[in-house]
């Protein structure tokens, strides 16, 4: 277990997209945390009283659970919980279309210079803005196909029986405080449904953005992907940058069955006051294959260890990630591969970039069960520094009950070679280019799976951060 | 005539931090379109001679000047030296993993254009294409990451197509033949005839312990490295003297000196 140090926030990087919009809320609880609160966001969201009592009663698992002890550094995040507004809705009323939109909430979009996702129109596009889906559009040719891409609100009211024969059976309540919580106060999100044997091209993106000072973030994503049918969900979410601490943590279960293939793409960007714990775990069943492709960057703490639970014969699962903990920041982060069936396989593959007084930590579980014949699991972690000063940790955890399993990992630490950067000079680029060239290089194995606007994204987002770390 | 194009005067050196100089005291010039060979034992300080001319940050110059085309160079950084014209082949290039060798060229090339221009990225391809066509290598090596995993013929290949595509007004060859097989000698050699042959100015400071390549690329001058200092300079006959008679003579004029 690591020492549980206090993160210096000395010299903390000013966040670039670190902009207000004014909001204007047409709802906001009290801040803190009551029974009464979760009641409220259940009566305001018109749910069933299944759903209430499931809330209630998520509550009290979340009030009986202790903080983690392991991880990052929570001990300051109890006084943050306190502040929060655990609920926050924007509008009444779910937008249908990019002109209904308003202005404010597009010159958000504007501003993160990447209205293209949206308005390229690839795909229906749910955007996420201050607790509730606001824009929402969804590609005709997917809803003859049968596909359901909705908010998890009208998931929950259009497909309840639908909604609530796999919620929460991914992760359920207990699993650990903060899936508690989220259980209890989740709000946003999105509810995914691709029917037997439909092949869904073009991505699925949702885009969402944090934008209200101490407010928390529950979004609770559902996803069930049907026998034979495959699908890719795109998710990116940046925000700004505020004075007090922030939260959010999210909950995203997904369920692939038989043959089916599933892919979930995440580039989070928050700001660095944000301590952003999120639990997200896949289902995947015989024959089916799950990829987790996950990029960290900013907050103060991310905790984040997307999860393959391999159940059926030869499923498969794959884990690839980037983190990049500036100055100030921890990320540990991972993946966790469960070995349930045989001949199952996993590959998990981690990169992580540090810089400053920034911290990443590699942290993996290869469980394989008892009669998981023919197990195979690959970890390979590498981390790069970026200085003198950052930090890099590894804790693999593995546990192995079957004696044919074959498990291999591989990790390395290595920092900016001073050969690497006179190389590149001695060709003409400056240092600036030379350390943005070797950093690119680090993590295109992972860019490299991404859709191209999104690999652009992150070398910039990247590249912005790294801004100054030449002396 | 006009200025050398490179000028080592009085050049003294040592590791930063390190007491010891390397370099004590060499003076050479190159002129424009001329090939100089730098031959000497191990430990005589000529690749220390390469990494100091190029700008290696783990060196200390205590004394002397390094002029390129009249300039002094030596407070500038290893960047600005290449963009002038000086172009190091590395004895042990770095891997940049993760870099194909194209997009890392295309970035070196836009590097010497005015800020904000680039390079028409068909035009490249096509550049890049020749060179490597020169240099008789599979078109998909311009794919592969930068001296990552490649065999040491495969590095020193790269390194003279790198040149062929900045054309440098000086390029300075350290230890480029050591560990190849005759045929890729053959091909890298070949290669640095063609890139003198199609710029007349180019110079060349090709630094080497055999005098195996010289049979393929014949220089102007040749000098011997002892001790941190020019010991001989001479005609391409002396690296005949030397292949013949060893560095013994040479060792025993400097200890006489």
């Amino acid at each position: 277990m690591p020492r549980n140090e206090t993160i210096t926030e000395l010299g903390l990087d000013e966040y670039k997209y670190g902009f207000v919009t004014e909001d204007k809320p047409v709802f906001k609880a009290v801040p803190g945390l009551s029974e009464d609160i979760v009641r409220q966001i259940s009566h305001h969201k018109e749910e069933p009283q299944w759903m209430l009592e499931f809330r209630l009663k998520a509550l009290e698992v979340y009030y009986s659970k202790p903080m983690p002890k392991w991880g990052g550094d929570l001990s300051k995040l109890e006084d943050t919980l306190d502040e929060i507004y655990f609920y926050l809705k924007p509008q009444d009323q779910m937008e249908r279309s990019w002109d209904d939109v308003p202005q404010e909430i597009k010159d958000t979009f504007e501003k993160l210079g990447i209205p293209e996702a949206e308005r390229k129109a690839l795909a229906g596009v749910g955007a996420q803005y201050e607790s509730e889906m606001v824009y929402h559009s969804l590609k005709e040719q997917w809803e003859e196909q049968g596909v359901i891409f909705e908010s998890i609100e009208d998931g929950l009211a259009k497909h309840p029986e639908l909604f609530r024969q796999y919620f929460s059976t991914v992760v359920p309540t207990h699993d650990n405080k903060f899936a508690a919580l989220n259980s209890a106060v989740w709000s946003g999100g999105s509810f995914v449904y691709i029917p037997k044997g439909v092949k869904v091209e073009i991505p699925l993106q949702a885009y969402f953005r944090v934008n209200a000072e101490r407010m928390g973030q529950f979004e609770r994503t559902l996803i069930i992907c049907e026998e034979g049918a495959e699908a890719h969900y795109i998710e990116g979410c940046t925000a700004p940058v505020y004075s007090t601490d922030s939260f959010h943590s999210g909950v995203i279960e997904i369920v692939v069955k038989k043959g089916a293939r599933f892919r979930y793409t995440t580039i989070q960007n928050w700001s660095n006051n944000m301590y952003n714990l999120v639990t997200q775990r896949a289902l995947v069943h015989e024959e089916a294959k799950m990829e987790w492709l996950d990029g960290n960057l900013g907050s103060k703490l991310t905790m984040k260890y997307p999860s393959c639970y391999l159940v059926g014969e030869r499923a498969h699962g794959e884990i690839l990630s980037i983190a990049y903990a500036g100055d100030g920041q921890h990320q540990d982060t991972g993946g966790k591969v469960i070995h349930a069936a045989p001949n199952t396989t996993s590959q998990i593959t981690s990169k992580s970039i540090s810089k400053g007084l920034g911290r990443s930590s590699y942290r993996g579980l290869c469980k394989v069960y008892d009669g998981a014949e023919g197990a195979k699991s690959n970890v390979e972690c590498d981390a790069l520094l970026l200085d003198e000063t950052s930090r890099t940790d590894t804790y693999p955890y593995i546990e192995i009950d079957e004696n044919t399993a074959s498990i291999g990992h591989e990790a390395t630490v290595s920092k900016v070679g001073d050969e690497q950067l006179f190389y590149l000079m001695s060709r003409g680029l400056d240092e600036a280019e030379a350390m943005a060239m070797i950093v690119r290089g680090f993590i295109e194995p992972v860019a490299k799976e991404l859709p191209l606007e999104y690999a652009i994204e992150l070398n910039r987002l990247i590249e912005l951060e790294m801004e100054g770390s030449v002396g | 005539m006009s200025e050398p194009l490179l000028s080592v005067r009085g050049l003294r050196a040592k590791v930063d931090g390190e007491d010891g100089e390397i370099l004590r005291g060499v003076d050479l010039d190159v002129q424009r379109g001329e090939v100089h060979a730098l031959m000497g034992p191990n430990g005589s300080g000529k690749s220390t001679l390469a990494k100091v001319i190029a700008g290696h940050p783990a060196y200390e110059v205590t004394a002397g000047e390094i002029l390129f085309e009249g300039e002094d160079v030596l407070e500038l950084e290893p960047d600005e030296r290449s963009r002038a014209g000086i172009f190091l082949a590395f004895q042990y290039p770095a891997e940049i993993p993760g870099v194909s060798i194209a997009n890392f060229l295309r970035t070196a090339v836009n590097s010497r254009l005015a800020e904000g221009e680039e390079m028409d990225v068909f035009g490249f391809q096509r550049t890049l294409t020749e060179k490597m066509e020169m240099l008789k290598m599979d078109p998909g090596f311009a794919a592969r990451y930068v001296n990552d995993g490649f065999s040491g013929g495969e590095k020193k290949r790269n390194e003279i197509l790198q040149m062929a595509v900045l054309r440098p007004a000086l390029g300075v060859l350290d230890e480029t033949d050591s560990g190849l097989d005759i045929d890729a000698l053959k091909i890298v050699a070949s290669g640095v005839n063609r890139l003198s042959e199609a710029d007349e100015a180019l110079g060349v400071l090709l630094i080497t312990h055999y005098k195996r390549i010289l049979n393929y690329i014949r220089p102007d001058r040749v000098h011997v490295m002892m001790a941190g200092r020019i010991a001989e300079s001479g005609g391409a006959s002396l690296a005949d003297k030397l292949e013949a008679e060893g560095y013994d003579w040479l060792h025993r004029a400097v200890a006489a000196v």
